[in-house]
């Protein structure tokens, strides 16, 4: 198989993880059925989501305001403590307001999980190293902000597990899954934030 | 004499549907973190950082809720960049801003961004009312709740240090 960074902007960028970012986003969000309600967070992020689970009106997607799409994810789960609330997001979004996840241990809804897309780069800016890529394990500081149930997934046959415990957890839960870097093809996105977000409510409450 | 405002401001959230309230401790705020925390019907959030309150808010809406920002006029500067999302995505956003560095400071380092609270917020698109007077509150709040959940917009009340009084500093 050809090399999906040849001549790329993640050419010769290299990370601890070896997971394929989209097979394994896809797998998690597949395992945890259809009745999720979901927040991506801005760049590579939404694009594993929308890969994953199409254009679906059951995500609302970011574009900018870097860093609050688990503090949106909050808010949501604890507006609808009925679904289970997702969020994706990267390691870059994740460092940025990286207090967010003591903010949700003391929460500690019973409905959300957060998922970390962690290649080590910010790939949005030119895949530049992160933290992550350098030391930094956000898994442990999720574990340290209280998060009760913490999972690192390394290997795809890891992933089974991890969506169980994102589905049966009662209380916040916690996934970072440890990709490989790289490019893959940019998805289709909304910039309209207001009508993604009527669309959303519409779906889910009825009305915009 | 305790001040009977606070309540009035808690009474009027409450009837207007808010269930979720964010928080940065501050002593002007006191009184509404006490009893949001003990009102079993609202999910009192204590936060990190005043930005984990603007996406808190846009997430109860997209969830069909409401909710407010308790927060210092120094919080606002924290929370510049994530206010591109209640106006990118036209989210309500109501905020209850307790100044500092505004009338009668006694300490010079809250002046600058106190001094600035209102002109950043207005840049960034949220309307202000500046709430100084105790028998203004409820018209005041009433008028911001609306505002920001009925015309979807973001809106901040400013409780001035006229209203909630100025900590005090002595110089030696």
């Amino acid at each position: 198989m050809a090399d999906p960074n040849e001549g790329g902007r993640a050419a010769g960028k290299t990370a601890t993880g070896t997971l394929d970012r989209r097979v394994a986003v896809k797998q998690l969000l597949d395992s945890m059925g259809d009745d999720v309600l979901i927040v991506a967070g801005l760049a590579g992020a939404k694009g594993d989501v929308t890969a994953a689970v199409g254009d679906d009106p059951r995500v609302f997607g970011f574009g900018g305001a870097m860093g609050a799409a688990a503090s949106m994810g909050l808010g949501l789960a604890l507006a609808q403590p009925d679904k289970r609330v997702l969020v994706v997001t990267g390691d870059g979004e994740l460092l940025m307001n990286v207090g967010t996840l003591a903010t949700i241990a003391i929460a500690n809804p019973p409905n959300l999980g957060i998922i970390c897309v962690d290649n080590e780069h910010y790939g949005e800016t030119g895949f530049q190293r992160s933290h992550t890529g350098l030391g930094t394990d956000l898994a442990v500081m999720a574990q340290g902000g209280g998060i009760g149930a913490v999972r690192t997934v390394r290997e795809i046959d890891e992933l089974d597990e991890a969506g169980e415990m994102l589905r049966n957890t009662n209380g916040a839960a916690f996934v970072l899954l440890k990709v490989a870097v790289n490019d893959p093809p940019k998805m289709p996105t909304v910039w309209d934030a207001s009508w993604h977000k009527s669309r959303f409510r519409q779906a889910l409450l009825g009305h915009p | 004499m305790s001040d009977t405002w606070p309540e009035e401001i808690y009474g009027l959230l409450r009837e207007n549907g808010i269930e979720q309230i964010g928080y940065v401790p501050d002593a002007g705020h006191d009184h509404l973190i006490k009893r949001a925390i003990a009102d079993p019907d609202v999910h009192a959030v204590a936060l990190t950082t005043e930005e984990e309150g603007v996406g808190l808010l846009a997430g109860a809406h997209l969830g069909g809720s409401r909710g407010v920002l308790l927060m210092q006029s120094s919080g606002v500067g924290n929370c510049i960049n994530l206010l591109s999302l209640p106006r990118a995505g036209r989210f309500p956003f109501l905020t209850l801003v307790t100044m500092r560095g505004d009338f009668g400071e006694g300490n010079p380092w809250q002046m600058p961004m106190g001094q600035s609270t209102q002109p950043v917020l207005e840049a960034c698109d949220v309307t202000c009312f500046c709430l100084d007077d105790p028998g203004e509150v409820s018209r005041t709040i009433s008028a911001a709740i609306t505002t920001a959940f009925v015309s979807e917009l973001p809106v901040a009340v400013l409780l001035g240090q006229r209203l909630i009084g100025a900590k005090v500093f002595e110089k030696r």
